[in-house]
C-alpha cells in the first residue's frame, strides 16, 4: 500500500519559487488550500493588520534625531485617531489648529521633512537610517534643511500645510505605506515643490517601497537627493522632473564591507 | 437616491448618506414610487456640461424600454423578480434602460434579489475563448510581480495555467508604466501563448495611450484597458475621455486578433475596470452615490462591448468601502447593475490590510457571486498579490467555486486543459513529469 499523496505533492513545481515571491507551488488538499499555507497566509495578514493598527514610536525616532543634533517638532493631524483616520481622508491631510502654532518661528529653509506614520508604524523603522544618509548629502550640496516634523494621524498632503507653516520652499514626506502580505514595513517618500493647499498628485514626485527586501535606504537616499537637489534647481516636481538619478556610485555612502 | 442607498463610508465621506436608519427607509419609500421614465427627464449630472450623461441619453432605446415605461421604480422590482422576466426578455431590455434605473432598483434590493436577477442574465462574449455561457465560468491569471521580472511573470502564469486558470485573460498589472516596459511583457505573454497554444488572451493594463503607442509599434495587442469612471470629469481624471477610447477601440478592432470561435468571430476587444468610490477621490463626484456613479461607468464600458468588465471592489480602501460588509454588498450591487446594462461583470473579490475584513469575507462575497453566475474572477497566486499589495482570489478559490456550482471554464480553454493533461473529465489532475517539463522549458523556466 502507498501512502496518501500530501498536498505539496500535487504542486510538484516548486523549483520555480526561485523566480518569484508570489505564493506559487502552494500545493492543494483536495483543490483547497492546504493548512500550513492557511496559517501562513492568515499570519502574514496579522502583521499587516497590526502595522495599520499599532502606534507609531516617535518617541524612540525623535531620541535619535535629536541626538544627532536635528531640531523635531510634533505635530497631529485632525484626525483623532486611528478610525477617524482611515473613514476621513480629509482630516488626516490637515494640520490640528493648535499644531500649526508648534510650527510658528521657525527660520525659512530649502527643504522640511515631514515623517508621517500612515498606515505603516513599523517602516517608520527605516527613516533613522535613510535620514542619517539623505541629510548629510543635502547639507553637502549647500541647501538648508529645517526641522524634522514628526506627524500622527498623517497623509501625504499634510506636509503642504507644514512646507506653508515653516515657510519651506520643498516638503520631503517619509511615510508608512499600505502594507501588503509580504511588505508590512515599506517606507513611501514623497517631494513636492512649493506645495500650497490642493496641490495635485501629478505635481508630486514619488520613491516607494523602500525596505530592506526592497529599495535599500541607501538607493533611496541617493534618488531622493539628486531629485530634490534637480526639484530646486528647475523650481517644480511632479511628472516634469524624472527619476534619473539611478544607482548610487561606489563612493556615495560605501557599506562598510564594500 | 443617495439617502436610499445602504449604508457606505464613500457616502458618509462626501455627506450624502442618509442621516439616520429611518432617513434612509423614507428615502426608500419614496424612491419606490418614482417612475422609472422619471431618470430620462430628470437628469441626475447635467447634459450640456458631461459627456457620459449624453452618452446615456443618446443611446437610449426607447422601443426597448416601452415593456418596463410605465412601471415605477418599487414595480420594477416585483417584475425583475417575477416570471415576465426570463433571460431572454432581460437580455433584450438591456438598451433600454440606464444606469439610473437599474442603480435605483439596486437600491431597493436585498442581496438574494440582487443574486436571483443577476443570475438570469447570460451575456456572451468572445476573442479566442467564448466567455460567459450559462454554467461556466472564468478566472483572468493576474501574474504580477513589482519590478515585472519575465521569468518572475511566467513562474506565477505557469503556477496558474496548471491550476486551469486563466480562461478570461492572462492580465499584468505593470510595475514600470513606461511604453517600452509595456511592449516587452505584451510580447513575452504573447509568445508563451503562441508556444503553449493556450486559447486565452492577454494584456497589460496599462493607461490607454500607452497602448495605443504600443500597438503603433507593432506589439502584440489582444485587449485594450482602461479604467474608466461615471462622469466625464472623473474620467479627465483618468487621463481619458470618450473620444480617446473611440481611438483605441477603432485600432484594436482593426488587429483582428481574435479567432473565428463556435458562435462567431472574437471581436469583444477591450477590457475595463471600475469601483465604488473612484468618483469621489476625483473630487468629480457632482453629489451622486457611489453606488449610481458606479452604474454610470458602465454605461461608458457597454459602448465599446467589451469583453470583460471587472469591478475591482475592495481595492480602494475603507473611506470609501469600510468593513467586509459594505464590501460584499457593493460586489452584489455592481455584478446586478453590469449584467442588467448588458455587460460580461466580473469581480476582483478584494480587501487591503487597512480595511475592516478578511479572508472570509472574501469567500463569502465569492460564494454569493458564484450564486449569482459571475463571469469571472481574479486568480492570483495564493490570493496575494505582491505588487499591487491587496488581497484577491486565489487559484484555490477559483476551485471551489467549480466544484460548489459545477462551473467549468470556457469550453476552449476547458478542452485544451484536457488535451495537455492537465484535467481529466473536468477534474484537476497532476500532470505528468513530461508534460511538467515540457511546460517549464516553453516559459524557459526548466532545469
Amino acid at each position: 500500500m502507498t501512502d496518501p499523496p500530501q498536498p505539496g505533492d500535487l504542486t510538484p513545481w516548486a523549483s520555480l519559487k526561485e523566480f518569484t515571491d508570489a505564493r506559487i507551488a502552494l500545493g492543494r488538499a483536495g483543490t483547497s488550500m492546504p493548512t500550513r499555507e492557511l496559517l501562513k497566509f492568515n499570519a502574514a495578514h496579522a502583521a499587516a493588520r497590526d502595522a495599520v493598527h499599532v502606534a507609531a514610536d516617535f518617541e524612540a525616532l525623535a531620541e535619535s534625531l535629536q541626538t544627532a543634533g536635528e531640531v523635531v517638532l510634533h505635530v497631529h493631524s485632525r484626525a483623532a485617531d486611528r478610525a477617524e483616520y482611515l473613514r476621513r481622508p480629509d482630516l488626516g491631510r490637515t494640520l490640528a489648529p493648535e499644531s500649526l502654532a508648534e510650527l510658528e518661528g521657525q527660520p525659512p529653509a530649502d527643504v522640511v521633512i515631514v515623517v508621517a506614520d500612515g498606515l505603516s508604524a513599523g517602516a517608520l523603522a527605516h527613516v533613522g537610517p535613510l535620514l542619517a544618509l539623505l541629510l548629510p548629502e543635502l547639507r553637502g550640496a549647500g541647501l538648508s534643511v529645517g526641522p524634522v516634523v514628526l506627524a500622527r494621524q498623517a497623509r501625504v498632503a499634510l506636509g503642504d500645510g507644514v512646507a506653508l507653516a515653516v515657510g519651506a520652499k520643498l516638503v520631503l514626506v517619509l511615510i508608512g505605506e499600505r502594507p501588503g502580505l509580504s511588505s508590512p514595513d515599506s517606507l513611501g517618500a514623497y517631494l513636492t515643490y512649493a506645495p500650497q493647499i490642493q496641490t495635485r498628485d501629478s505635481a508630486r514626485n514619488c520613491v516607494s517601497n523602500i525596505r530592506p527586501a526592497g529599495l535599500g535606504v541607501r538607493g533611496a537616499a541617493w534618488r531622493l537627493a539628486h531629485l530634490i537637489r534637480q526639484a530646486l534647481r528647475r523650481e517644480l516636481s511632479g511628472v516634469a522632473l524624472k527619476d534619473e538619478g539611478g544607482e548610487p556610485p561606489g563612493d556615495f555612502a560605501p557599506l562598510p564591507h564594500s | 437616491m443617495a439617502c436610499a442607498s445602504p449604508p457606505k463610508s464613500g457616502d458618509e465621506l462626501a455627506g450624502l448618506a442618509a442621516g439616520s436608519a429611518q432617513e434612509r427607509e423614507a428615502a426608500r419609500q419614496i424612491l419606490a414610487d418614482l417612475p422609472l421614465r422619471l431618470f430620462l427627464e430628470e437628469l441626475l449630472i447635467p447634459y450640456e456640461t458631461d459627456e457620459v450623461t449624453r452618452l446615456i441619453v443618446d443611446s437610449h432605446d426607447a422601443a426597448t424600454f416601452a415593456p418596463v415605461s410605465s412601471l415605477s421604480v418599487g414595480e420594477f422590482r416585483d417584475w425583475l423578480l417575477g416570471d415576465e422576466a426570463t433571460p431572454e426578455v432581460l437580455v433584450a431590455l438591456a438598451p433600454g434602460l440606464t444606469p439610473e434605473m437599474v442603480a435605483a432598483v439596486s437600491k431597493l434590493m436585498r442581496v438574494q434579489d440582487l443574486i436571483l436577477v443577476a443570475s438570469k442574465v447570460e451575456v456572451v462574449t468572445r476573442f479566442r475563448t467564448t466567455l460567459g455561457l450559462r454554467g461556466r465560468f472564468s478566472t483572468r491569471l493576474q501574474p504580477n510581480h513589482p519590478t515585472d521580472d519575465p521569468r518572475g511573470i511566467l513562474a506565477s502564469t505557469l503556477d496558474g495555467l496548471m491550476f486551469g486558470c486563466g480562461d478570461a485573460v492572462i492580465g499584468i498589472n505593470p510595475a514600470l508604466d513606461s511604453v517600452d516596459s509595456c511592449v516587452g511583457l505584451l510580447r513575452l505573454l504573447d509568445d508563451f501563448r503562441q508556444r503553449t497554444g493556450v486559447p486565452t488572451q492577454s494584456c497589460v493594463l496599462t493607461h490607454v495611450t500607452n497602448t495605443l503607442e504600443a500597438m503603433a509599434r507593432g506589439a502584440p495587442v489582444d485587449l485594450v484597458f482602461q479604467s474608466v469612471a461615471g462622469t466625464q470629469d472623473a474620467n479627465s481624471g483618468f487621463g481619458i475621455d470618450l473620444a480617446l477610447l473611440d481611438t483605441a477601440h477603432a485600432a484594436a478592432l482593426e488587429l483582428r486578433r481574435g479567432e473565428e470561435l463556435a458562435g462567431g468571430f472574437g471581436d469583444n476587444v477591450m477590457y475595463f475596470e471600475t469601483g465604488q468610490g473612484s468618483a469621489l477621490s476625483a473630487n468629480a463626484h457632482h453629489g451622486v452615490d457611489q453606488g449610481t456613479l458606479e452604474a454610470r461607468a458602465y454605461a461608458v464600458a457597454r459602448r465599446y462591448r467589451p469583453l470583460l468588465v471587472n469591478t475591482v471592489v475592495g481595492f480602494i480602501g475603507p473611506e470609501y468601502l469600510y468593513d467586509g460588509k459594505q464590501i460584499i454588498r457593493a460586489g452584489l450591487e455592481d455584478h446586478f447593475c453590469g449584467k442588467l446594462l448588458g455587460l460580461p461583470m466580473g469581480c476582483d473579490i478584494c480587501y487591503t490590510n487597512h480595511a475592516e475584513a478578511d479572508g472570509d469575507d472574501t469567500d463569502t462575497l465569492l460564494t454569493l457571486l458564484g450564486a449569482a453566475g459571475v463571469t469571472f474572477i481574479m486568480g492570483v497566486p495564493g490570493a496575494d498579490d505582491i505588487m499591487l499589495n491587496y488581497q484577491s482570489t486565489s487559484f484555490h478559490d477559483a476551485w471551489y467555486l467549480r466544484r460548489m456550482f459545477d462551473r467549468p471554464p470556457a469550453p476552449e480553454f476547458a478542452a485544451w486543459l484536457e488535451t495537455v493533461g492537465l484535467s481529466r473529465d473536468g477534474g484537476l489532475t497532476l500532470p505528468g513529469q513530461a508534460q511538467l517539463r515540457e511546460l517549464m522549458g516553453t516559459a524557459g523556466l526548466g532545469r
